[in-house]
C-alpha cells in the first residue's frame, strides 16, 4: 500500500516537473522592459521569457499594456514618435535595442499579425509575394508560385483562394482575410510571429479557424498572442501571462506561468479575480 | 415634404404615476418647425448659387452670337460680275476678281504666302473677303437683343449704316480657335494664346508635380514633430493664401530678371530675336509652378494622410523599410487623390492672370510659340486684353474666348474627375 501510494505520488511529481521544467529554449526574453508613451510610463518592469515553438497568451484588463509589451517584441512601438523604450528585449540572446540593430532585420525575423484584418488592395498572391520579395527572394517565378501555394497551404486557405489568387485580398470574408494576413507572415519565415487580437474582428466560426491554425503554427513557429477572450487564452495557450493595473495606471506583469495552472489555480488574488470575472 | 405623421402626444397615455411625467415640455412640433426653417435655408442658398452660376453662363453664351452690323468698302454682292455669289466660286473664278482689285505689289506678297493651286476654296473666299470687301464691323448686338428687338436693331441699322450688311454671326468659329491673333475683330482668333497657356501648362505640370508630391512625402513620412518643421508646414499652408499678383512679382524679380540668362535661353543657345528678355513661356511657367506649388504640397499631403494607418503596419511589419512602404503601398493608394489635387491646382495656374502681368505677357503676338524661350500670352490674358478694347465686336470674341477657356478648364476637371474614379480604392 505504501509503495502504491509512493509510485502515485512520483509520477505525479514527475509529470508536474515535466510540465514546470520541459527543456527551455528561450524565443525572446523582456528584461525589466519599461515603455513611455511621451511622459506617460505605459509599462513597467516587466520581466518575461517567451518559450519557444509555443503559444504564448497575453491577459489582462484593457489599457494595461499587453499590447505595448507585444510591439516592443518587434519595435513596432518605434513607429509612434513619442514612444521610448528602456531595458532589454532578448533575441537570440541579442538585445534588440542595442544601438546598431535595425528594426527592419528585427520585423522581418519577428513579423506581426494585427487586430484587424489588413490584407493589402492588391491580389492574393501579390500579397504574399511582396513581403518574400522585397526581403530579397532569390527563386525564381515558379518557385515563388510553390512558396505560396506552400505558405497558403499552411495558413489553411489554399483551397478556398487556389482558383483566385488574381482577386483581390480585400474580396475575401474577414476570417479569410486574416488567414491571409498570417500567410504573409509566415511566407517570409520568421521565428516568431506576433498575433495583437487577432480575432477579436471576427466571428466564431472564423476565430475557431484562426485557433486551429495556431495550434499547427506553433509546431513550427513561436506565438504570442494578446487577447481579451479568456476562453481563447485558455483554449490555444500552453502560457499566460497576466497583465494589470497599478495606482497609477502603469501595466506590470502579475503573473506568468502555465495556462493550466494560471487558469485553475492562481497565485494572485487580483488574477484571480479577473479571471474568474470579478474584475476587469 | 414632411412626411412624418403629425405628431402628438396624446399617441401615448401619460404616465402620471410616474414621478418624472412633468420633466418633459412637449415641444416636438417645436423641434419641426425649427428643422423646416433651416431646410428652406439651405435650399434657398443652393438656389442662390445656382442663380449666379447660370447668370454667368447666360452672360457669356448671350455675347457669343447675335446680328452684327457690318460695312464694307465694296459689298460682296457688287463685287462678283457673274451674277454668283462669292461663295459658289471656285477658287480659280475668285482670283481673278483678287487680280483685279489689289494692287500688284499686294497680289504678289499674297502669291509669295501661297500659290494659287495650294489654297482651299474658302482661303481664296477669305481673301477675296477680305482683301476687296474689307468688311468693319460697326456694331452688334447680343443673342436676346437679336432675338427680341430685331425690327428696331434693322430700323437702327438702315438708319445709321444705311450701306451696311446686318447679319447674324456667330463669334466662336473653328476658324476663331485655328487662327492667330490678330487687329480686325472678324480675323482675330486664339490659337496663339491656346498654345502659350498649352506650353505653360505643361511646363507648370512638369515643375510642381515631382516637387510637390516628393515634399509631400517627406513632409507626411519622414518629417518628425518638430520646431523647424512645423514653421515649415505653416509656412507652406500660408503660401497657399498668397495673392497670385505677389507670385508675379516674384517671378518678374527672380525668372525675368536675375535669371534672364537661362529663362531667355541665351545660355543653351538660344538667341530669338523676337524675346524680350525674360519674358519667355519658361519664366511663366516657372512662376505658375511657385503659385500652385503650396496647393500640390496641401493636396499631397492630404491623399497621403488619407491613406490607412493599418497598410503601413502591415508593411513595416513584414520588414519592409521605409521607403519600400511608401513606394509601394502610401504612393500607389494616394496617387489618385495627388492626382485630383494636382489637376485642380493646374487648372487654377491655367486661369492665371495677374501674374502674367506682371511677368510680362505679350500682349499683341502673331505668331504661334516655338519653344519654351518664346514669348507668349494665354487665354485669360487674351481675354483681358479684348475687354479693354472700345470695339462690340472684341466684347463678343473676348466672350467666345471665354467659352474656350471654360470648357479647357471643364476638360481638365473632368480628367481629374476620371482618374479619381479610375483608380480610387477601397480598403
Amino acid at each position: 500500500m505504501n509503495l502504491g501510494i509512493h509510485l502515485d505520488t512520483t509520477v505525479n511529481q514527475t509529470i508536474i516537473e515535466e510540465i514546470k521544467e520541459p527543456d527551455i529554449i528561450h524565443a525572446i526574453e523582456a528584461k525589466d522592459l519599461n515603455v513611455f508613451y511621451g511622459d506617460f510610463l505605459a509599462v513597467r518592469e516587466v520581466d518575461l521569457v517567451i518559450q519557444a515553438q509555443k503559444i504564448t497568451a497575453l491577459i489582462g484588463p484593457s489599457g494595461c499594456g499587453k499590447s505595448t509589451v507585444l510591439r516592443s517584441f518587434n519595435r513596432m512601438n518605434d513607429l509612434i514618435p513619442t514612444a521610448r523604450t528602456t531595458g532589454e528585449v532578448l533575441f537570440h540572446g541579442k538585445n534588440i535595442y542595442k544601438e546598431g540593430v535595425d528594426p527592419v532585420e528585427v520585423r522581418k525575423r519577428i513579423g506581426m499579425v494585427f487586430q484587424k484584418p489588413n490584407p493589402f488592395p492588391k491580389s492574393i498572391y501579390e500579397n504574399i509575394a511582396w513581403g518574400v520579395h522585397i526581403n530579397g527572394f532569390k527563386g525564381s517565378k515558379s518557385d515563388m508560385d510553390n512558396l505560396i501555394e506552400q505558405t497558403l497551404r499552411s495558413a489553411a486557405l489554399w483551397d478556398e483562394v487556389k482558383d483566385k489568387l488574381h482577386d483581390s485580398g480585400l474580396s475575401l470574408s474577414g476570417g479569410q482575410q486574416q488567414r491571409l494576413c498570417i500567410a504573409r507572415t509566415i511566407a517570409i519565415r520568421p521565428d516568431i510571429i506576433l498575433m495583437d487580437e487577432p480575432c477579436s474582428a471576427l466571428d466564431p466560426i472564423s476565430t475557431l479557424k484562426i485557433e486551429e491554425l495556431m495550434r499547427d503554427l506553433s509546431e513550427e513557429y513561436t506565438i504570442i498572442i494578446v487577447t481579451h477572450n479568456m476562453q481563447q487564452a485558455a483554449r490555444v495557450s500552453e502560457f499566460t501571462a497576466f497583465f494589470s493595473l497599478t495606482e497609477n495606471r502603469a501595466g506590470v506583469l502579475m503573473e506568468y506561468g502555465l495556462t493550466i495552472q494560471l487558469f485553475t489555480n492562481p497565485k494572485n488574488k487580483i488574477t484571480e479575480d479577473y479571471i474568474t470575472g470579478r474584475f476587469g | 415634404m414632411s412626411d412624418y405623421e403629425k405628431p402628438s402626444m396624446d399617441l401615448f397615455q401619460p404616465n402620471y404615476d410616474r414621478p418624472e411625467a412633468d420633466l418633459f415640455e412637449d415641444t416636438l412640433d417645436k423641434r419641426h418647425r425649427v428643422g423646416r426653417v433651416w431646410k428652406v435655408v439651405f435650399q434657398i442658398s443652393t438656389v442662390i448659387g445656382i442663380i449666379a452660376l447660370a447668370t454667368l453662363i447666360l452672360k457669356i453664351f448671350n455675347d457669343t452670337m447675335g446680328y452684327a452690323a457690318i460695312q464694307y468698302k465694296k459689298n460682296p454682292a457688287t463685287i462678283s460680275t457673274t451674277g454668283k455669289s462669292l461663295e459658289e466660286m471656285s477658287c480659280s473664278e475668285l482670283w481673278p476678281i483678287l487680280a483685279e482689285n489689289v494692287s500688284k505689289n499686294r497680289l504678289r506678297t499674297i502669291e509669295r504666302e501661297k500659290i494659287l493651286e495650294e489654297r482651299t476654296k474658302t482661303e481664296c473666299y477669305n481673301l477675296v473677303m477680305f482683301e476687296v470687301a474689307e468688311p468693319t464691323v460697326k456694331k452688334t448686338w447680343p443673342l436676346l437683343a437679336s432675338l427680341i428687338n430685331y425690327q428696331e436693331i434693322q430700323a437702327y441699322t438702315a438708319e445709321k449704316y444705311p450701306e451696311g450688311d446686318l447679319t447674324f454671326k456667330v463669334w466662336i468659329t473653328k476658324s476663331f480657335i485655328l487662327s492667330p491673333q490678330s487687329d480686325d475683330p472678324l480675323k482675330a482668333g486664339i490659337k496663339t494664346a491656346i498654345l502659350g497657356s498649352l506650353f505653360i501648362i505643361l511646363i507648370v505640370i512638369i515643375i510642381s508635380f515631382p516637387i510637390g508630391v516628393a515634399a509631400a512625402i517627406y513632409l507626411e513620412e519622414y518629417a518628425t514633430q518638430n520646431r523647424i518643421n512645423n514653421i515649415i508646414q505653416t509656412n507652406i499652408n500660408n503660401l497657399a493664401g498668397v495673392p497670385s499678383i505677389i507670385y508675379g512679382m516674384l517671378g518678374l524679380a527672380v525668372f525675368v530678371r536675375y535669371l534672364e540668362p537661362i529663362t531667355s535661353g541665351a545660355l543653351f543657345g538660344f538667341s530669338d530675336p523676337t524675346t524680350a528678355n525674360g519674358r519667355t513661356i519658361l519664366s511663366a511657367g516657372l512662376t505658375l509652378s511657385l503659385l500652385i506649388l503650396p496647393v500640390v504640397i496641401i493636396n499631397g499631403q492630404e491623399a497621403i494622410r488619407a491613406v490607412p494607418n493599418s497598410l503601413r503596419q502591415a508593411s513595416y511589419g513584414m520588414g519592409a523599410t521605409k521607403w519600400q512602404t511608401v513606394w509601394s503601398h502610401v504612393l500607389p493608394n494616394a496617387l489618385p487623390g495627388i492626382l485630383t489635387g494636382t489637376i485642380l491646382a493646374v487648372s487654377r495656374a491655367f486661369g492665371e492672370t495677374a501674374p502674367l502681368v506682371v511677368v510680362g505677357a505679350a500682349t499683341f503676338i502673331t505668331f504661334s510659340p516655338e519653344s519654351i524661350f518664346s514669348k507668349f500670352t494665354s487665354v485669360p490674358i487674351q481675354i483681358y486684353q479684348w475687354t479693354a478694347r472700345p470695339q462690340d465686336a472684341f466684347q463678343n470674341i473676348a466672350a467666345a474666348a471665354i467659352i474656350v477657356l471654360l470648357v479647357l478648364l471643364l476638360v481638365l476637371n473632368a480628367t481629374a474627375v476620371f482618374l479619381r474614379n479610375r483608380y480610387s480604392r477601397r480598403w
